[in-house]
């Protein structure tokens, strides 16, 4: 299939006074463009198939402004997220202290990663967790399977401040879904955290 | 054994049909891609690791730009034919039912809702329309009236309300947008992300790969 026949006849002198005796043939092999063409096909088909956009659910609670309903987690297993403008994120565990002394900032990525320091308090938070009476209707889910209380007491809450994007929003309920926190919320935030933000980003020139 | 020569015959293979299949399934998955009607509206979503597939049928599509100005499209004429009729009857008699319900997708303040049906179809791109206002400090979240029409018109069914955000859109703006539904009672809404493989050590990477059904289901 590879040849190119370029010899007809090549051997042979034809006679005297004859300088380019050689005929060459014309049968072009096709094979490479038939490869060619099915690797285009298989391109598309690829991203025809990996382009189609997915969903992420949510659902809204009924009446998260209620101030009871925020306080009913336990302070040792909340970790809150505070979002501001350019992609910064900060956090603090618990309360807030009023010397903003647990206050802290993270990244999306890299080192210092909001998901390492939610991985480090889902971790904490599991270690520490000691079985008790609320367990029993999510062992009932599970078929009794212990390790799905030890997350129990972990509660994540989102603030976005009005200068985040909603792209930082999505990647927060992203990582949720990433780490396997199944306890979040996100509400509107508080002037003290406002003003948080503000003096740290202030702060780190920014 | 030997040099006993076995008789040649011709190995080559005309290779013009098989390419001439190749070409056509090519312009086959290539047409079969584009062939979706271009958006006027141009908005980039982010990425997730959510995996559930985009709902086609019922579907109320919330769309949200960078400049945070918010559109509606709904793909059930009669739905629209309805809400249509209730602005007409109460609020603006002089409104083109017909324009309303053939217009792909609608973005303008009540008031205005005559002068965007009046532009023509292919002009009505992004950058120029007034979109929903939503900002409760410039006026009132007219979403929230919006929403109460299209729930009137779905009457009970099932409506798989999605919201489809760009990267750079403000959070007031989406969070006015989730009001208006929470306030409607609209309580279950999906967002419209690109797929995102889960990165690899984490607890969804776990979930993934454990082949467990049931874990995945609850997502």
């Amino acid at each position: 299939m590879a040849e190119m026949d370029t010899s007809s006849g090549g051997g042979h002198k034809k006679g005297p006074g004859v300088k380019k005796g050689k005929k060459l043939s014309t049968r072009v092999d096709l094979t490479p463009m038939v490869d060619l063409g099915f690797l285009l096909i298989t391109f598309f088909i690829f991203t025809n198939t990996m382009s189609q956009p997915t969903t992420m659910k949510l659902n809204l609670p009924k009446d998260a402004d209620k101030p009871e309903d925020q306080n009913k987690s336990k302070e040792s297993g909340t970790l809150t997220v505070l979002l501001g403008k350019e992609n910064h994120v900060f956090y603090y565990e618990g309360q807030l202290k009023p010397d903003g002394s647990n206050f802290k900032s993270a990244s999306f990525a890299g080192e210092n990663s909001i998901r390492d320091v939610i991985i480090k308090k889902r971790n904490e938070v599991m270690a520490r967790h000691v079985h008790d009476g609320g367990c029993n209707e999510i062992w009932a889910k599970h078929k009794g399977d212990q390790k799905y209380c030890l997350d129990k007491d972990l509660v994540v809450v989102i603030k976005p401040n009005s200068e985040s994007t909603y792209r930082n929003f999505i990647d927060i309920l992203d990582e949720m879904a990433i780490n396997g926190i199944k306890k979040y919320a996100y509400v509107y935030i508080a002037e003290g955290e406002e003003t948080a933000i503000k003096l740290t980003e202030g702060a780190a020139g920014k | 054994m030997g040099r006993a020569k076995l008789p040649r015959k011709s190995t080559n293979i005309d290779m013009t049909a098989m390419c001439d299949v190749a070409f056509l399934l090519l312009s086959f998955f290539i047409l079969a891609t584009k062939a979706k009607p271009a958006e006027a509206i141009h908005v980039t979503p982010p990425s997730s690791v959510a995996a559930k597939k985009v709902p086609q049928k019922d579907v109320v599509l919330v769309t949200l730009d960078p400049s945070g100005k918010v559109f509606i499209s709904m793909d059930d004429k009669s739905k629209k034919e309805f809400i249509a009729n209730s602005i007409k009857n109460t609020t603006n008699p002089s409104l083109n039912v017909n324009a309303f319900v053939n217009a792909t997708f609608w973005g303008a303040p009540f008031a205005g809702i005559n002068s965007f049906l009046a532009i023509p179809e292919d002009k009505r791109t992004g950058a120029a329309l007034p979109g929903i206002p939503v900002d409760t400090t410039k006026g009132v979240n007219e979403m929230v009236e919006w929403m109460r029409l299209v729930k009137s018109a779905y009457n009970g069914e099932k409506i798989n309300l999605l919201l489809k955000g760009d990267n750079e859109a403000k959070y007031p703006a989406f969070r006015a947008i989730v009001d208006a539904f929470k306030t409607n009672d609209l309580l279950k809404f999906q967002m419209v992300t690109n797929p995102e493989a889960a990165p690899a050590g984490t607890e969804l990477w776990k979930i993934w790969n454990s082949g467990d059904k049931s874990a995945r289901a609850e997502e």
